[in-house]
């Protein structure tokens, strides 16, 4: 199987995924974010980064650095915490993409705050230890581009066959959706 | 302790029966592990002059291809292909790497950007920084490392060192029986 992880490679990942005998592909989604959309120079926590988000030619070319897949080449993805600091009209982009490069009866994984209201959530690097621990490295805390909620989520993958709702007690909610 | 040896370099039958005469007055060959060809005692001398390992400096760009059959260390730039089958490529810490490369073994320190394929093992330092897809038996990446691409990894192939053992029975009846044993298993490792 093929396995697209967007936290960023990491030993342990790379462990877990590959014993299994796994084809991993690796990235950080978030860094890729703030390589392309955050403004020079650089804001306090990125003004202008979710407006920068709507530039086209900004657009293109961070699809071209993050998503530049062939359809249906992944069996399941790892997004993380990553879509919620997309705004509107990216996220929708991404989240076709990633519908694109999944195959038929692929997972995918993501997490979103569940707070309202917050103006930064902490980030972390996931990292898998083993089939029932992961590990949270922090990282720093970002504002994210909207709140979601299951409605709003559910509507965001509506061309994926199902959604599933977990709720976390790090004020996460997992989601793990199926191509 | 063979082990590693062994890992270093493919000197055929005769490491395996080698631990005995440590003290031997054989330095003048001793000093040709550096070199991959066997049948190529006599280059000794330009071998020995370089110490082990080639090294491309910080202030050296170079374009091109490269093949070697020594170690290699690239604290340049370099763009093209690099080839050390048998060996072991190190991007040291200014390296800025733009190439496909094969080799038995890679540590990256600087940057490396191109697909990678390693017969033993490919070690990702902290601060460094690789992109391209990696074909490799084993992996370690720092805490600290930057690596976008995709890992495939692939189960060592035992054929190879076919060639090899033959000459060992030989040296084992020689040398007696027990570590002959030992290594024998260590080499199928």
């Amino acid at each position: 199987m093929s396995i697209l992880d967007f936290a960023g490679a990491s030993q342990t990942t790379v462990s877990f995924v590959t014993n299994y005998g796994h084809r991993l592909y690796s990235d950080d989604f978030v860094r890729q974010l703030d390589q392309v959309f955050t403004p020079l120079p650089v804001g306090a926590n990125g003004a202008g980064f979710f407006e920068n988000q709507a530039n086209p030619a900004l657009v293109s070319d961070f699809l071209a650095m993050a998503l530049s897949f062939e359809d249906a080449s992944f069996d399941g993805a790892l997004v993380w915490d990553s879509l919620q600091f997309l705004a509107s009209p990216l996220l929708q982009t991404v989240v076709a993409r990633l519908h694109r490069m999944l195959r038929p009866g692929a997972s995918l994984l993501a997490l979103f705050n569940t707070e309202e209201r917050i103006e930064s959530v902490p980030t972390f690097a996931y990292r898998i230890q083993d089939h029932r621990t992961i590990q949270m490295v922090s990282r720093s805390h970002r504002r994210p581009a909207q709140i979601f909620n299951n409605r709003s989520l559910e509507k965001l993958f509506q061309d994926f066959h199902s959604v599933k709702f977990f709720l976390t007690r790090d004020r996460l909610r997992e989601v793990i959706v199926r191509r | 302790m063979w082990n590693r040896r062994k890992e270093e370099e493919p000197p055929p039958p005769k490491p395996v029966s080698a631990p005995p005469p440590k003290s031997e007055p054989v330095p003048v060959k001793e000093g040709i592990p550096m070199s991959s060809l066997p049948s190529r005692p006599t280059d000794t001398r330009t071998e020995v002059v370089r110490g082990g390992a080639a090294v491309i400096g910080k202030s050296v760009i170079l374009k091109g291809q490269i093949y070697g059959r020594e170690d290699l260390t690239i604290d340049g730039d370099v763009e093209g292909t690099v080839e050390l089958q048998e060996h072991r490529l190190t991007v040291g810490p200014n390296g800025k790497v733009v190439a496909t490369i094969k080799a038995r073994e890679i540590v990256v320190l600087g940057t490396v950007q191109g697909n990678i394929e390693t017969r033993e093992k490919i070690e990702i330092r902290k601060d460094a920084k690789v992109v391209g897809d990696i074909r490799t038996a084993r992996i370690v990446i720092e805490d600290g490392a930057y690596f976008k691409g995709s890992i495939d990894i692939v189960r060592a192939e035992a054929p190879k060192p076919a060639a090899v053992p033959k000459p060992q029975p030989v040296a084992v009846a020689a040398s007696g029986s027990p570590a002959a044993a030992a290594s024998a298993g260590d080499t199928k490792r």
